[in-house]
């Protein structure tokens, strides 16, 4: 009744709804795809709960034993695997990656053709990781046309055998990784270089700045939430490694294992129907993964406030 | 005075040189690898294993031919069920990724904060932290070998509405809503054609970014699908791998490759100014 007298109120109670209803279809869809699965991963990690061939054994309680099997047996392997790939790829990427975002935003270099080399260097991040995989799986077999060319060349005089040594096997991983994400990190770090205020570099410039000193002194301070929310966000992608190692050695990981990463680790449980086992990885990677999305939304949440109290004061870009 | 300026000049001239240098070789090493896959897609197996070549072969339409009828290599079902995952989740994605946007953009409710909180937080949670879970209810509700598990779940992707997100705070003039709420206009009708159009831009980005993503995703799909007329198409790069290699015409072999790599570069070439703005965007502004 009072409502209906008052149009403010009016308003906004029968817009609310209309909030709800736009809402709703993202949080359905994510409670049945992604919640309930996600709650019932977990709950099967307490669980002895898997197949021996026809027979299923379980679902019995069993507290917290497989968690206790996998940090008796090789999760940590796997986790190092994973995490040696990760910052092996990671390291050059974030470096070169930098480099040419600063080459690129540097007016003195002025550097020409930027569309075209931006084209080219994000390109490799869009194919298809495991199709990638298998082609570099075809050049660098032992008579692939890699060794063969090298030998046909002779700086060898027999097929290096990239595959069956752990340098050649997490170097071309580490090799592919690198390739598909610089471009990316390149861009993003572009991007938050060009938003830099230019007057700080015009003042250091009176004062007789070198490049170097601009680039070190103002650049990298001021990109420093964008280069941790990089370098996280690769982490997270970088603990869901998969296709590119698990084509490349067909799911085994060889030699010694020493290319098995983390996922590749669950899929083994999942195919062998170990459901017990998989949830425990799974809610192990979970709990890594929950405290670095806590740490990218300060991060993102951090540099949205400041977006909004830009515009408040009116320097709108 | 001019010494110092030629010198400076001098500096500058070889600096640039030295990042052509190396844009150089980052640029053949991003090419070189498709290049060589063109290349081999067009050589016969024969060729192939004599080495690299830095010319096409004569063998491509019969590589292609090859490819198709080999009964082992659900290739045709296999771009088309491709096809049809990622062109689903690309509408399904940036649609209901835009709704949600809007919700929450033009419309003040209680759990807004709340609401937004949440999809910022698991907007880089990894989807195969709950895989286990998601196999077994699909096989439970009897979706295994569907393709529907693999474009539904798409309706709640938090990365595109981040970015919709993000483009309505700065492009979305509420004063035309209002208008349209005066002309009698009712929310979903003002939505789908007076706020849609404006976010055209937003939405032919990240339509790109997920038809790419699912087009390229491996992991889920091999693990609801084994029926082979359901396969997409890296479950077939899998399964072309997992095979007896050595026996492999290695034609084929590039030749899939190439069919699972360079639609998605075509369109990328053609589209790839807005594609690498997109991605500039993305991210958090600095």
């Amino acid at each position: 009744m009072n409502a209906e007298n008052s149009p403010k109120r009016r308003k906004n109670i029968s817009y609310a709804k209309w909030g709800y209803l736009f809402i709703a279809p993202f949080f359905i869809s994510f409670i049945i795809f992604s919640l309930f699965p996600l709650l019932s991963t977990i709950y099967y990690s307490f669980f002895k709960y898997y197949r021996q061939g026809l027979k299923i054994i379980g679902p019995t309680f069993i507290g917290f034993e497989n968690f206790s099997n996998l940090f008796r047996t090789d999760l940590l392997n796997y986790l190092g695997n994973t995490l040696i790939m990760w910052i092996i790829g990671f390291i050059p990427q974030i470096t070169v990656a930098l480099l040419l975002a600063a080459w690129f935003t540097n007016q003195r270099l002025h550097l020409r053709g930027q569309g075209f080399f931006k084209t080219v260097i994000y390109m490799p991040n869009l194919i298809m990781a495991s199709a990638f995989a298998m082609l570099f799986f075809a050049l660098f077999s032992d008579n692939g046309p890699v060794n063969g060319s090298l030998q046909a060349l002779g700086i060898l005089s027999q097929p290096f055998r990239f595959l069956a040594s752990v340098t050649g096997t997490r170097g071309l991983i580490c090799f592919m990784n690198f390739l598909m994400w610089f471009g990316n990190t390149t861009i993003l770090l572009m991007a938050a270089i060009m938003g830099v205020d230019p007057g700080l570099y015009e003042a250091a410039e009176i004062d007789g700045a070198t490049s170097n000193q601009m680039f070190w002194r103002i650049t990298i301070p001021l990109i420093r939430p964008i280069m941790a929310y990089v370098l996280i966000t690769s982490l997270i992608g970088g603990l869901q490694m998969f296709d590119v190692p698990q084509i490349l050695t067909n799911g085994a990981g060889n030699p010694d294992r020493s290319a098995t990463t983390m996922i590749m680790y669950l899929n083994n449980h999942m195919y062998s129907k170990n459901y017990g086992m998989a949830g425990a990885v799974s809610t192990v990677l979970f709990l890594i993964c929950a405290i670095l999305c806590f740490l990218v939304y300060f991060i993102m949440s951090g540099s949205n406030d400041s977006v909004k109290k830009e515009r408040k004061g009116g320097v709108h870009k | 005075m001019t010494k110092h300026a030629k010198s400076g000049k001098g500096k500058l001239v070889t600096a640039r040189a030295v990042s052509y240098f190396v844009l150089a070789i980052l640029c053949f090493l991003c090419l070189f690898f498709f290049y060589m896959l063109l290349i081999n897609s067009s050589r016969n197996n024969f060729q192939i294993q004599q080495g690299f070549s830095f010319l096409p072969g004569k063998s491509f339409a019969v590589n292609f031919n090859n490819m198709l009828k080999d009964a082992n290599l659900p290739v045709v079902s296999g771009i088309r069920n491709s096809f049809i995952v990622s062109a689903l989740s690309a509408i399904l994605a940036t649609y209901f990724s835009a709704m949600t946007a809007y919700g929450i953009f033009a419309y003040n409710f209680k759990f807004k904060r709340a609401a937004f909180i949440i999809i910022l937080l698991i907007m880089t949670m990894p989807t195969q932290v709950s895989a286990v879970g998601f196999v077994n209810q699909m096989q439970a509700m009897g979706l295994r070998n569907s393709l529907i598990p693999l474009f539904l779940p798409t309706i709640s992707s938090p990365v595109v509405f981040f970015f919709m997100k993000q483009y309505l705070d700065s492009n979305m003039p509420m004063e035309i809503v209002e208008a349209a709420r005066i002309d009698g206009s009712s929310e979903l009708h003002t939505f789908n054609f007076i706020v849609l159009p404006i976010m055209k831009p937003a939405i032919a980005v990240q339509a790109i970014f997920t038809f790419v993503t699912a087009w390229n995703n491996f992991f889920i799909p091999a693990l609801l699908l084994d029926k082979a007329d359901k396969k997409t198409l890296p479950i077939l790069i899998a399964q072309l791998r997992s095979a007896d290699f050595l026996k492999f015409d290695m034609g084929q072999v590039y030749m899939l490759i190439t069919i699972a790599i360079i639609p998605i570069i075509i369109v990328y070439l053609i589209l790839s100014k807005y594609i690498v703005r997109g991605v500039a965007l993305g991210g958090v502004k600095g």
